[in-house]
């Protein structure tokens, strides 16, 4: 079957079995590799993608859900010129990957909480980011992170 | 993120960026996962539902028939390769040959063209067995008449790591000792003033790499090319040596990055698998284990320990004596290993004139053991740890006092025939409970908890690099250390643009690809920035004596008269960078040098270990009386690291191994229910998450450049998980005077704990 959907700002038609999830669809149909999958259970957060702007587990979306709707992946997030958004800077600017496997995920996580609360506290923070694991950096500069981003973005 | 501290150094010694930091926040990162190679396959696995039988027979007519299906492998049609493996010893077959030993081994594997043909094809084997009765404990393993896991004896695998003798195979489930003697432990005993005793347990924990274990192996009369997500490319190749019977050139296994390893992808695990597979499919193929089957893969030694220890009247420990059992699983991989640094680190970083510790690792019908993180130490430091504070207690002092006055000090020769003590706990104790307000008033159901250890760091120097200068100046490293996210890329580009006097930019890391990269022995044992880092070092100095002798030759002068500078040399008034030498001395602007090193156990490398790994680790929590829940308040650390050739990677591994082992301490568990794994996929396994952490961190990391590594580093990464789970329980006896010693303190141990002590 096909569907067609926004993806990562793109208008995208694919060419998929009904019984694909989303996470499939990205990374072996569209070759966006940049979602990762890992526990396969929605409880780690590294498949997380942008569905109308709030954040899903792609690992257990049947990609059908995704019809017609818009999707952002990690791919999508930079300006076409290759300007960092300012999540994925503040990432880099402290240290809040090692492995790097969970930070596509993390950093889509980190949008969809500041595009919602732009000066969220840390305990808002720690709220609704609950839902992505990382098991290298024990979260602080994850933290730290966002917490920069979000200066950034409101022009602080 | 750390400020820059060092005005001695250009690029070391600072938190520069990592090197892998746009690759990994774009999603171009790539990760075998994500990596395809033409004509590839994909395989899927049929795993035993069984803890312990024989397999009567198997039937792959039905999937082998299944549309897209190419081939099934099982241990019957197994061909063309040695099926055993194992670098400490050989006991572990690719695929369950006549018997499978754990509910999860792998039994036949479909390969196909694409991954949901290979599931489907999977519910058409028929398996038949034949239950044999499991033993899941070591104390049911060894109880006389226990049914055996491996009834022939193996030989000792090429990399085992030690010298000692193979346990394994000889009549029992014993699957390797290990011992540590000195002194008279029971004369000291006998004359003891004050003994603490006890039994304490480590659970069995799941290390939890996001990305699970992932390989595609291609294998053709050009020999056999293997991309997989292993930490220690050097020694999968030498086990897939005897399995394909082929010399090491033709071997070549390619590590990209790595989603997390923590130990667990240390040594070699699918590989012989999927090798096998893509004989068997003439084609090339890729494994991807999903969470659920890399918990059935490799987890950590549980341990349960049983020890004693003493003191004399005025407050000396004078001896300690432990038996531990290491639940170590259906195969030996690294348990021997582990066996023997649990022993040794039982011990702990105390001077202690008698000293009796026996260790067993012993095989049961469970998921194989394996490292994790600090192998062995973490173990042990939860029974040793929570000695030194039962003691304390009993004889009315500070625990921290109390440690002081046993600890190692710098220079102690406290582990015969090892390398004295580097560490200096009096100096990072203190540290530690400065940042917990030791001695302070404590809130109501509030406790502190500051633990130590020192670990014989694994790390066997056997490591080469190159580094290349090419014509316009910029680097290449080559090295054979995987970047699992420790930051390997980006502190050995750092210490390679401080010594050419380079930018930083303009070093590129080429890493773990055997048929490229110098030999390392591995990624582990936290050696990356001592030994890898060292060589780095030197192979970089080694790159300038041959530019500078290059200049000395176009000059016509006396090499001594060449003096290198920042990013070349000066000789009188003429002053050449390294790409106006490689371009006079090749006639062109093109060419390369090509600067190497070897670093073996040899001059200040010769005494084992190279560094002792040293932390410190302290936390205060509280206690909920009526739900037995622990928060975590404060978590402060103490790494020992030499120098930190980038503080902000420095202290991101120690945070990170913290909350690791807070994690074992509070909730981190994989359980048996029977033969079966109760919570063997990631809902049921609970690691920390954001809201788990405590409300203040407070790193710290000290630099006296006493270390071997290069400026004086030392390794660091593990230790500051090894003490967490002691913490939580001498914490908990901290705040409510009650002792648990079996980790994780969930809510329902602490309250049944609490409760029990109330009556």
């Amino acid at each position: 079957m096909k569907i067609q959907f926004q993806l990562n700002g793109k208008p995208t038609e694919v060419e998929f079995e009904p019984q694909e999830t989303l996470a499939e669809v990205l990374r072996d149909r569209l070759n966006l590799t940049g979602t990762k999958v890992s526990c396969e259970v929605q409880v780690c957060g590294a498949c997380t993608v942008l569905v109308d702007g709030l954040p899903v587990s792609a690992c257990t979306l049947l990609a059908y859900e995704a019809r017609n709707r818009d999707v952002l992946t990690i791919e999508g997030l930079a300006r076409p010129n290759g300007t960092l958004h300012p999540i994925q800077q503040a990432f880099i600017d402290e240290f809040a990957f090692q492995c790097g496997y969970c930070t596509p995920g993390m950093i889509l996580a980190s949008k969809a909480l500041l595009d919602e609360n732009p000066a969220p506290s840390e305990a808002e923070i720690k709220e609704y980011m609950d839902g992505n694991i990382c098991r290298c950096t024990g979260y602080v500069p994850i933290i730290k992170a966002i917490q920069r981003a979000a200066k950034v973005m409101s022009g602080q | 993120m750390s400020q820059p501290r060092s005005e001695e150094f250009r690029v070391v010694n600072h938190s520069v960026p990592r090197r892998d930091g746009i690759a990994k926040v774009t999603g171009r990162a790539l990760y075998v996962s994500d990596l395809t190679v033409p004509r590839m396959a994909f395989a899927k696995v049929l795993r035993s539902p069984h803890a312990h039988a024989r397999i009567v027979s198997v039937d792959t007519a039905k999937a082998a028939a299944f549309p897209g299906v190419i081939a099934v492998l099982t241990g019957e049609n197994v061909s063309g390769v040695n099926p055993y493996y194992g670098h400490a010893v050989k006991d572990h077959p690719l695929i369950a040959i006549e018997r499978v030993r754990y509910a999860g081994e792998p039994v036949a594997a479909v390969i196909a063209e694409d991954e949901r043909a290979a599931a489907e094809a999977l519910g058409l084997i028929e398996v038949e067995y034949q239950e044999l009765k499991p033993v899941l404990t070591p104390k049911e393993a060894l109880a006389p008449g226990a049914p055996l896991l491996h009834e022939r004896q193996f030989e000792a695998g090429a990399l085992r790591g030690f010298e000692g003798e193979v346990t394994a195979g000889k009549g029992s489930n014993l699957c390797q000792a290990a011992r540590v003697k000195w002194g008279d432990v029971e004369a000291a005993f006998a004359r003891a003033a004050t003994v603490v005793e006890g039994e304490y347990y480590f659970p069995m924990a799941y290390a939890y790499a996001m990305e699970p274990y992932v390989a595609i192996a291609e294998v053709s009369e050009n020999g056999a090319t293997i991309y997989s997500s292993a930490q220690h490319p050097f020694m999968v190749r030498h086990d897939l040596t005897t399995v394909l019977n082929l010399p090491l050139s033709q071997i070549r296994l390619v590590v990209p990055f790595v989603g997390g390893g923590y130990g667990s992808k240390s040594y070699t695990k699918i590989e012989p698998l999927v090798v096998a597979c893509a004989l068997k499919a003439g084609r090339p193929v890729k494994l991807q284990l999903s969470a659920e089957e890399a918990i059935l893969t490799t987890r950590s030694d549980d341990a349960l320990t049983w020890m004693r220890t003493a003191v004399d009247g005025q407050g000396r420990i004078i001896a300690r004596q432990a038996k531990i059992y290491l639940n170590t699983g259906a195969y030996a991989e690294n348990s021997p290993l582990v066996a023997e640094k649990a022993a040794n680190r039982a011990v702990g970083p105390y001077r202690i004139p008698n000293v009796e510790i026996e260790c067993y690792a012993v095989y049961t019908n469970t998921v194989p053991a394996s490292s994790f993180r600090g192998f062995g130490c973490a173990q042990v430091t939860t029974a040793g740890e929570a000695q030194i504070d039962e003691l304390a207690a009993k004889l009315g002092r500070d625990p921290l006092e109390f440690r002081l006055a046993n600890a190692a000090e710098k220079g102690d020769s406290f582990f015969p025939k090892m390398r004295p003590f580097d560490g200096n706990l009096a100096e990072d104790l203190a540290l530690a409970a400065r940042a917990l307000d030791w001695g302070k008033p404590l809130a109501k159901n509030h406790g502190r908890s500051i633990g130590c250890s020192g670990s014989d760091a694994g790390a066997y120097p056997l490591t080469s690099a190159a580094v290349r200068v090419h014509a316009d100046g910029s680097v290449s490293v080559m090295t054979g250390s995987t970047e699992l996210g420790q930051g390997s890329h980006t502190i050995l580009a750092q210490i390679a643009a401080e010594e050419l006097g380079v930018p930083f930019d303009r070093v590129r890391v080429v890493s773990s690809d055997t048929a490229i990269t110098p030999y390392d022995r591995s990624t582990g044992a936290s050696r990356t920035t001592t030994l890898m880092g060292r060589a780095v070092l030197e192979a970089s100095r080694e790159a300038i004596a041959q530019m500078r002798a290059m200049a000395a030759q176009l000059l016509s002068a006396k090499e001594e008269d060449v003096k290198p500078i920042s990013g070349g040399v000066e000789c009188g008034e003429a002053r050449f960078t390294w790409a106006e030498i490689l371009s006079r001395y090749f006639g062109l602007p093109d060419g390369d040098v090509l600067g190497r090193a070897y670093l073996r156990k040899t001059g200040d490398l010769a005494q084992l270990p190279v560094f002792w790994e040293v932390a410190c680790t302290g936390v205060e929590i509280s206690v909920d009386e009526e739900t037995g829940s622990i928060r975590m308040e404060k978590l402060a650390t103490v790494g020992d690291v030499g120098l930190a050739i980038n503080p902000a990677l420095a202290e991101g591994q120690d945070l990170g191994a913290a909350v690791m082992g807070m994690g074992i301490g509070l909730f981190e568990e994989l359980i048996y229910d029977g033969p079966q794994l109760m919570n063997g996929n990631l809902l049921g396994y609970r690691v920390p998450r954001f809201s788990d952490l405590p409300r203040e961190v407070k790193l710290q990391l000290v630099e006296r450049r006493d270390g071997v590594g290069p400026y004086g580093a030392k390794g660091g990464g593990e230790a500051s998980l090894n003490s967490m789970p002691v913490n939580i329980a001498n914490g908990l006896f901290s705040a409510t005077g009650v002792r648990v010693r079996r980790a994780p303190l969930t809510p329902e141990k602490v309250w049944r704990a609490l409760k029990e002590n109330k009556r």
